[in-house]
């Protein structure tokens, strides 16, 4: 009897009897087990860069708990719902930023936050990370894919208004990164592979055009330092050189936990920000920044297989995008710090020291969480 | 050609994803195995020479500063020159205990706690990790000695030798090149601090601060092998300095020290002028200091008796220097009249030794109460008469007046390339309106027809408006630098002419001004009468108001220190101007008196030759000369 009961119980019915606890506080295991390792990897690390300094490494474990919080609160949220918001949050968001650059005329030079003093100071710079590829998804989910000619150029359209914003406070690194949150959503959509190409190749003209008409000398500067760092040993050229030495110096097993020396003896500059991976690489050789690569790259995979798995158009394109994005995050800062890109300001992700950064990341992972969490059981079975 | 109504569908934009995401994945997978492959180049190939450089030698980056550009005065004499010097510098980083190594330090060569705390603020300065940073300048002989003998017990301490500025001429050049001294905190943070890595010392005022950026040169740097107690081993690749440019003052020295001398110990200011290229032969502002001290850190106690004096040696009066010009402006209030039409030169005022404006009976008393009775222009200026230009000034009204004395250079910077000059002030109804929220009141007009008032002129400003005066309106910015690196600096704000209605104009003003010195009854006959050729000037008078807050009393010189400070302005030859000569003397008392001799006294040392005769350079053009016999 017993047997035909269970046979009588609806599908969702069983589903919910297997589901885990963590699948019942919509928390991807899989997920939540990499960013630990990450966090717990992170504090070795941070112990040694920061000089063996206790109340930094207390502030970043906290910042860690905050953003794990913040993560399983949003994880809550079915992406639906959040479908729903995503258009009165860009509003927000933008009105957010138009707000930094009226009020940080007022604040002499303190162009990127918002302060409500005793209340609360924050970078609304850092929310469009989410709320971007959050918009575009949301407009071309209502389309058919691929985007045509007139969808990408108001795709365009609503990512140039926020980075515009962001380019006037000034903060370059950030609005790269914002558009390229956004370009991602229309790579996913299957942005059709012409414009992709033409658009590279468009580049090229535009960075000439710049380099002539547009950038200032000491940017010049700058792109020539990052060619050639050795024609600027005392300025920015001074940082690449030291950080290649850490990195070299470390060799295929390093020199050992809180045995480094260049970071130290204070030769390698930002070391507990955005130049960890030198001290990482210089204190755990090539092994250790191997282990932490596998790690991204898991993530990164469970990412994609988020993406592939998610069952609605909004979802897909969500998820495909965060998990790009994050990948640029790894990308840009190893690549800097190893002299492969110019000096850029990206933080590597959950291992560089900031509270900031942490938060917005984690935030990700939440929408990830619930993408992954909320799809109909049915379909599962 | 109708459009297809497109729908959507699930399961092809889901294979267009996945499709993406397969894109995506393999395009991580690539870039990560670039990290990787860098990565390894850079921990597996280049391990050895990474290794290398990080841990049994530390490669270190050594700026080496340029050579700081030298100053010469217009012939070629030495201004300013780099002398090498013995300092004691200490790295922190090698020093262990670098506030213990100081205490050693102090106690070895007996200095006072004093100049400790002063050794500890240089220390703290230092901007990037081994960086020796200089704490003790001009070490004597027996200080390195004694540093030599005590090196166990200081770790990280350098006996180095440095070129450091050097002023041979010491106070003459004190207000016009000025001084470099030590990179305060305030201007690290504006400097490039790549430039500036392996200098310690910025020009601060006068031509060294002005020209700072052509002076100070390209820094250089050099890649030096240490060994684990950071001493230098090798020298791996070097990359030499620019030094800075060297820069040709317009100043001459000989004419300089003849001003000062001139000048006789009294307080005040010379600036002289050749008319044609506006270049500034010699700038004097007296009592002066000797800039030396300052370029290596100036005691305290020296600096506090130099700042308190009541003679303020260290105030620049040319160029800061505020006084009311007195009659000097007389000459250009004469042109302005002319050029407005409110005068001729044939026109008469009668003195009956005061003006009176209509209905009023406040009297505006001329310096001669008795009158000099019917005045023209000519007689007007070589007797200074007052009534005259109270009626000019009235007539010529506030506004007018205004925009000609700014054009005479009066309220406004006019030098090229001097540093920290001051304004000063030609008031105007908008100024007062915005100063003290009052209508303008004509008898201020007339007070300041007669440079009274509240019109506040510097020396500088003096000497250029009498230059306007001798090259007819041609405006050229008194400048200091004749050359920098071989080129001559460029006005790029430069100042439109004076351009009058009958250029006769400047003529009537010059023969006015020459009969101050040479008519019969000129204010300044006594000096004219004894030049070897025919000068153009104006004395004037400013009143000294009352003695400025912070100063002490003192019995003796309050009375001396209220009396009215000298002016004399003037132009020589008068027929072919070659120089124009502003000198103030404070409390001097008479323009012509006092002031006009010196004037006289900086003329001849630029005009005539040893022999007291006119340099035939200088000779007036002989068809002048003809008509004048």
């Amino acid at each position: 009897m017993s047997n035909s009961f269970d046979r009588t119980l609806s599908n969702e019915d069983v589903m919910r009897r297997r589901a885990s606890l963590l699948q019942r506080l919509h928390i991807d295991g899989i997920l939540l087990l990499l960013l630990l390792t990450l966090a717990a990897g992170s504090l070795f690390v941070l112990y040694s860069a920061s000089g063996k300094d206790v109340d930094l490494l207390m502030k970043q474990a906290s910042s860690f708990g905050i953003g794990l919080v913040g993560m399983i609160i949003i994880a809550q949220f079915e992406p639906r719902f959040m479908a729903r918001w995503v258009p009165l949050a860009y509003v927000g968001g933008v009105a957010l930023l138009v707000a930094v650059d009226v009020m940080g005329h007022n604040a002499m030079g303190a162009t990127r936050w918002i302060n409500i003093p005793g209340v609360i100071r924050f970078q609304p710079s850092e929310f469009m990370k989410i709320i971007m590829p959050a918009t575009i998804a949301w407009y071309l989910s209502k389309r058919t894919l691929p985007p045509r000619l007139k969808h990408i150029v108001v795709s365009l359209a609503l990512i140039g208004v926020p980075v515009s914003l962001i380019l006037v406070q000034p903060d370059l690194g950030t609005a790269l990164l914002v558009i390229t949150s956004g370009a991602f959503v229309l790579f996913m959509a299957g942005l059709q592979w012409r414009w992709i190409i033409g658009a590279a190749a468009a580049l090229v003209p535009v960075a000439v055009g710049m380099w002539f008409f547009v950038l200032h000398q000491y940017q010049k500067q700058r792109v020539l330092t990052f060619l050639s760092p050795e024609t600027d040993p005392l300025g920015s050229g001074w940082n690449i050189i030291q950080s290649k030495a850490a990195i070299g110096s470390g060799g295929v097993l390093g020199k050992g936990w809180l045995l480094g020396t260049q970071s130290h003896l204070d030769f390698l500059p930002e070391s507990h920000t955005d130049f960890i991976i030198a001290v990482l690489a210089e204190e755990f050789g090539l092994v250790g920044v191997c282990i932490l690569l596998f790690v991204y790259l898991l993530l990164i995979s469970r990412g994609l297989v988020i993406t592939v798995q998610a069952q609605t158009l909004f979802g897909k394109l969500m998820a495909g995008s965060l998990t790009m994005t994050f990948f640029v995050y790894v990308f840009v800062n190893i690549g800097m710090v190893s002299g492969l890109l110019p000096v850029v300001g990206v933080p590597l992700p959950f291992i560089s020291y900031g509270g900031t950064s942490l938060i917005t990341l984690l935030s990700g992972f939440g929408v990830l969480m619930s993408i992954h969490t909320h799809r109909k059981w049915i379909a599962q079975v | 050609m109708p459009q297809p109504i497109r729908l959507k569908d699930h399961e092809k934009d889901a294979r267009l994803i996945r499709g993406r995401a397969i894109v995506g994945a393999i395009v991580v997978f690539l870039l990560i195995g670039v990290l990787v492959s860098r990565l390894y180049y850079l921990q597996v190939v280049q391990y050895e020479y990474h290794s290398t450089l990080s841990e049994n030698n530390r490669v270190h980056v050594q700026p080496i500063p340029p050579n700081r550009g030298l100053i010469y005065d217009r012939n070629g004499v030495i201004v300013a020159d780099n002398r090498p010097s013995f300092s004691l510098t200490l790295t922190r980083e090698r020093a262990g205990d670098w506030e213990k190594v100081l205490d050693v330090i102090v106690e070895v060569l007996g200095l006072p706690e004093e100049d400790r705390q002063l050794f500890e603020k240089r220390v703290r300065q230092g901007r990037r990790p081994f960086e020796p940073v200089p704490v003790l300048f001009e070490l004597s002989e027996e200080q390195i000695a004694k540093v030599a003998i005590n090196q166990f017990r200081l770790p990280g301490v350098e006996v180095t030798a440095q070129l450091v500025r050097h002023y041979p001429l010491g106070e003459h050049f004190a207000h016009s090149v000025g001084y470099v001294g030590r990179i305060n905190e305030a201007e690290l943070k504006k400097l490039d601090p790549v430039e500036y890595s392996g200098s310690h010392h910025i020009g601060k005022t006068g031509v060294e601060r002005f020209y700072e950026s052509q002076l100070h040169g390209k820094v250089g740097y050099e890649e030096v092998e240490t060994n684990a107690r950071g001493r230098v081993l090798r020298v791996l690749n070097r990359t030499d300095p620019q030094p800075g440019k060297d820069l040709v003052l317009t100043i001459d020295t000989k004419l300089q020290e003849a001003a000062e001398k001139a000048l006789g110990g009294r307080r005040g200011a010379i600036v002289a002028i050749q008319v044609k290229t506006g270049e500034v032969l010699a700038m004097v502002s007296q009592p002066s200091f000797d800039p030396n001290p300052f370029v290596t850190g100036i005691s305290f106690k020296a600096y506090a008796e130099l700042r308190d004096s009541i003679d303020q040696p260290l105030f620049n009066r040319v160029l800061r220097g505020l006084y009311p010009p007195g009659s000097t402006v007389k000459p250009m209030m004469a042109i302005a009249g002319l050029d407005a039409g409110v005068i001729t030169p044939s026109s008469r005022v009668f003195d009956p030794g005061f003006y009176q404006l209509p209905n009023n009976t406040h009297k505006y008393r001329n310096w001669n109460r008795y009158g000099d009775g019917s005045v023209n222009l000519e007689t007007a200026l070589m007797r200074s008469n007052d009534t005259y230009f109270y009626d000019l000034a009235h007539k010529l009204g506030i506004d007018r007046m205004h925009d000609y004395m700014t054009k005479f250079g009066l309220g406004q910077r006019v030098s090229l390339d001097m540093f920290e000059e001051t304004a000063g002030l030609m008031p105007s109804r908008e100024w007062k309106r915005g100063r003290y929220r009052q209508a303008w009141y004509p008898g201020e007009t007339l007070i300041l027809g007669i440079g009274q008032g509240y019109m506040q002129t510097t020396p500088l400003q003096l000497a250029q408006a009498t230059t306007l005066v001798a090259n007819h309106g041609k405006w050229i910015r008194p400048h200091l630098a004749k050359t920098i690196g071989g080129v001559k600096p460029v006005d790029e704000n430069p100042v439109p002419d004076i351009v009058l209605k009958d250029p006769k104009y400047w003529d009537y003003a010059r023969n006015g001004m020459e009969m101050v010195m040479h008519g019969a009854r000129g204010t300044a006959r006594k000096v004219g009468n004894s030049a070897a050729y025919r000068i153009a000037g104006k004395s004037g008078t400013a009143q000294v108001v009352a003695i400025k807050q912070g100063e002490r009393y003192d019995r003796s010189k309050v009375r001396e220190r209220h009396r009215d400070h000298a002016l004399f302005v003037g132009f020589a030859p008068a027929e072919n101007p070659e120089i124009a000569v502003s000198v103030l003397v404070e409390n001097g008392e008479s323009g012509s008196g006092v002031a006009a001799p010196v004037l006289k006294a900086v003329m001849d040392a630029w005009l005539l030759d040893e022999n007291g005769v006119l340099k035939p350079e200088y000779a007036p053009p002989a068809n002048e000369q003809a008509q004048e016999q």
